[in-house]
């Protein structure tokens, strides 16, 4: 052991000074880090959930910054971002860096869900945890659709006013309602204003309460694993899982490094492709926010896609708004619709994983298909897509029990 | 479970190494950041120099105008305000203008200023960022029965002379400034050139 | 009807949001932002040319001298004419007012032109290139990609006046119209511009004219396109190296986990 040098000596001082005032301080390092036992055969599909904490510390800086220098205005808006993109210095890139991210965000979120999806990580007893993890889906929705107003373009200004009148399909009340949103007859200043005040503190505070309680569930049962085994089952002399691993150092580390992986591939696309060939950043929003005019083809950012295709999917207002919702709200249902007796799709029949692979691909055509302007043969194979879709829940309560089931090893698996 | 020794040398080089790397990362990503806070392009254009017409200026009369945001006083001081000066050195701070952050090398002198005439100043306090009053009277005031013209700050009471050089004993540490400016005629003064300069 | 009215709206106001419907094939700028030379041919001519009627407001004299490395008074002799400042952005003596009398509209902003189209500078330059004659125009001009705008052929001097030769949409067996192969103008199929008179340059040397044009549009609709990519090498170098640091560090610990 080396000798104890000043600095380290300073350090463990002030360690003892805080852990005598603050006990509790300590104890939550140690059950949330230092001593929160994950499993040890994580892959790479793990990375997501730590990423899109990153994701989310990005853009809360870099929207603290764009605050400083945007004016949430009709008068204002487009001027001011193209303000922040020229005048200020380095404006440029904390704008790029905060749309990049929202794109990024979805990316991560969408692959961390799916991880959860093909390891069983709902089941019980994560239920709680998934349920909170929809819900920030849910409000991160929200959060980039009102993000995506600000910047008072062609797209802000059309999308906000289609995204707004689907409020008027709920009978009875929706015009009102969708006045009572807009704070004006069509998308205004008024409704800039509020959906500004929205975005930068409303939701944000939401979004991390929400993933404050979806770490804390978490850590209350422990992760889940590739292999859907239960660690805490078997225990070596002194109470420790025998296939976990200290979450600091083993996955801080091994986060560190998905970090940076992550981070040359989002500073890749900030610095030679901001606009990702018009999918993170739309060329019609390179144009001023003008009421008289609707550009010829309204399309959402990409991430809302399948949602809108959907939408587009079903001939009737009120229905597709219905569908619209329901194609997310139906994820909150999903711990008590899968019976399958494992978690992770490994120990799944063939024919399961055909089902899910069906899902995917479903879900992928709906993301296309909503980003192409609607014609009739597109529209029908959407339709097929959303009636899978939907089926692939519905039907899940019986779909997910059949077949031949692997039997699941007592201990995890290591693959890489 | 296989015993192999762990290379605790390694593990540590490639930890401090990892963290001075990152560190200096981080360090660099916040740079942008911190720059974006600075006066933007915008700010600097609308801090351009400003262009006063100083013929209509009569003597003991003073000129307001708005250079980067702050107010800046051009006064045309009689005679009388001139000789005045003089004889004020012993109740000043900093009588011969020792502190050169204050006023340009033109503006180091007695009158401060390039043409004894015409005094140019930023009219903000030294002390505590308020904009002083314009007391140009010689005659016994509130604040000093041996008044002899100048600025009296009514925020905390400084007192300045004709020249903008802080009497002693007031809470203003500092001469007020005098911003670089020049003549650009007999009539024109641009304020933010130094004489012999093109561009700001 | 509605869909008519805004299609009349978009055709005489907002010729930016038409790019889209323009069934017309665009071509290839091959624009460098990293050639000075050409930003200054570029924003000479734009200067000279487009920015009497169109303003670009987002861009200021002084960042434009910065970033093509020319001078203040490089700047303020030869790009400058309406006696703005040289911190001012590029700003248009034609008051709306007068725009409406002589053009039937505002001209629109150039600042983001390049950025709000898909082919971006491309789109420029081609739509520079295909002013031909149309006697059924106010002005007299008429152009395949922003069919029925105001904007006269402002470089006709260099291009000379051309006229297009079209033919009808070819048909099926059925004798259903089928859509034209090189692009549609005038409602039917394009074939080929035909020169009436000769302008006073040759075809490359107005090509490499335009060219410089959308070259400068291309720069003020992103102006820190130059400094995103210089500084975006260093740091994804950086970020593999840091990634490299973290991987050996993620191995070598993660040898203790069997």
């Amino acid at each position: 052991m080396a000798a104890v040098n000043p600095v380290t000596g300073a350090i463990a001082g002030l360690q003892k000074w805080i852990h005598d005032r603050a006990p509790g301080l300590d104890a939550a390092y140690r059950k949330h880090v230092s001593e929160y036992m994950a499993p040890k055969n994580f892959n790479t599909w793990y990375f997501f959930g730590s990423l899109a904490l990153l994701v989310l510390v990005n853009q809360i800086v870099t929207g603290i910054f764009l605050t400083m220098h945007y004016k949430p205005s009709a008068a204002e808006a487009f001027q001011s971002v193209e303000y922040i993109m020229r005048d200020v210095d380095w404006g440029w890139l904390i704008r790029y860096m905060h749309s990049t991210g929202a794109s990024f965000f979805f990316i991560v979120v969408f692959l961390h869900m799916f991880r959860a999806l093909i390891y069983g990580s709902y089941q019980k007893p994560r239920e709680l945890v998934w349920v909170i993890g929809v819900a920030i889906f849910l409000v991160l929705m929200a959060e980039a659709f009102l993000g995506y107003v600000l910047p008072w373009g062609q797209m802000s200004f059309w999308g906000a006013q289609v995204i707004t009148s689907l409020f008027g399909a709920i009978p009875f009340v929706g015009e009102s309602l969708v006045e009572w949103i807009r704070g004006d007859y069509v998308i205004a200043d008024a409704t800039l204003n509020r959906f500004f005040a929205l975005h930068v503190i409303a939701l944000p505070l939401v979004l991390l309460l929400l993933v404050v309680l979806h770490l804390g569930a978490l850590h209350e049962v422990g992760s889940n694993n590739p292999d859907g085994i239960d660690i805490k089952k078997l225990k070596d002399a002194n109470g420790k899982p025998l296939d976990g691993i200290p979450f600091h150092p083993y996955y801080t580390i091994k986060d560190l490094f998905g970090a940076g992986f992550f981070l040359t591939l989002f500073f890749f696309v900030v610095f030679f492709a901001p606009l990702f060939g018009g999918k993170f950043l739309e060329y019609d929003n390179f144009v001023p926010a003008n009421p008289m005019v609707t550009p010829e083809h309204i399309k959402p950012v990409w991430y809302f896609t399948p949602y809108y295709a959907m939408l587009r999917a079903v001939p009737d207002k009120l229905g597709g708004v219905i569908v619209m919702g329901a194609a997310v709200l139906i994820l909150f249902v999903l711990p008590w619709l899968d019976r399958a007796p494992v978690r992770s799709y490994r120990y799944r029949p063939l024919a399961s994983k055909l089902i899910l692979a069906g899902f995917v691909v479903a879900f992928v055509y709906l993301g296309y298909a909503g980003y192409q302007p609607a014609s009739p043969g597109l529209t029908l194979l959407a339709q097929i897509a959303t009636v899978y879709y939907f089926a692939f829940f519905i039907f899940m309560p019986w779909w997910s029990k059949l077949g031949h089931f692997k039997p699941v090893p007592e201990r995890v698996t290591m693959h890489d | 479970m296989a015993e192999q020794a762990v290379d605790e040398g390694r593990r540590r080089f490639l930890t401090v190494t990892t963290a001075v790397v990152g560190a200096g990362g981080a360090a660099a990503a916040a740079v942008p950041f911190l720059a974006s806070l600075l006066p933007s392009e915008r700010a600097q254009a609308a801090g351009a120099p400003v262009t006063v017409d100083v013929s209509r200026l009569e003597a003991g009369g003073i000129l307001r105008e708005q250079w980067r945001g702050r107010p800046v006083w051009i006064v045309r001081r009689t005679p009388e305000q001139l000789a005045a000066l003089e004889g004020l050195n012993s109740r000043l701070r900093d009588p011969n203008s020792d502190v050169t952050d204050q006023q340009p090398a033109y503006a180091r002198n007695l009158h401060r200023s390039i043409k004894p005439e015409f005094l140019v100043l930023v009219g903000i306090c030294t002390h505590l960022g308020c904009s002083p009053l314009f007391e140009p009277e010689i005659r016994p005031q509130p604040f000093a029965s041996d008044w002899k013209g100048g600025f009296f700050c009514p925020c905390h009471g400084s007192t300045f002379d004709m020249a903008g050089r802080v009497f002693a004993g007031v809470p203003a540490p500092a001469n007020l400034a005098v911003p670089p400016y020049r003549f650009d005629d007999e009539q024109r003064i641009t304020i933010g050139l130094d004489p012999e300069q093109g561009a700001a | 009807m509605t869909k008519f009215l805004a299609t009349l709206v978009l055709a005489a106001a907002a010729p930016v949001a038409l790019a889209a419907g323009a069934k017309f094939p665009v071509e290839a700028a091959n624009t460098n932002l990293g050639d000075r030379a050409s930003l200054q041919r570029g924003a000479a001519m734009f200067m000279n040319y487009c920015a009497s009627c169109h303003s670009a407001e987002l861009i200021r004299f002084s960042r434009i001298a910065r970033d093509i490395g020319l001078s203040e008074e490089q700047v303020m002799q030869n790009l400058n004419f309406v006696g703005a400042k040289f911190q001012d952005t590029v700003t248009v003596a034609m008051t709306p007012e007068d725009a409406k009398a002589w053009l039937g509209a505002p001209a629109p902003d150039l600042s983001l032109t390049a950025r709000a189209k898909h082919q971006g500078a491309d789109w420029i330059y081609t739509y520079l290139k295909s002013f031909y004659l149309d006697e059924s125009r106010p002005a007299g001009w008429n152009n395949p990609l922003l069919p029925g705008a105001s904007m006269p052929h402002v470089l006709w001097e260099y291009q000379g006046i051309q006229r297009v030769v079209t033919e009808p949409r070819p048909r099926d067996a059925q004798g259903r119209e089928q859509a034209c192969r090189h692009g549609e103008v005038a409602n039917a199929c394009f074939v080929r511009f035909e020169t009436v008179s000769p302008g006073l340059m040759t075809e490359a040397e107005y090509s490499g004219l335009i060219r410089d044009i959308s070259n400068f549009m291309e720069y003020i609709a992103e102006p820190a396109a130059m400094e995103r990519r210089k500084y975006g090498v260093w740091v994804v170098l950086f970020l593999a190296f840091f990634t490299f640091l973290a991987w050996l560090l993620k191995k070598e610990y993660w040898r203790d986990v069997h």
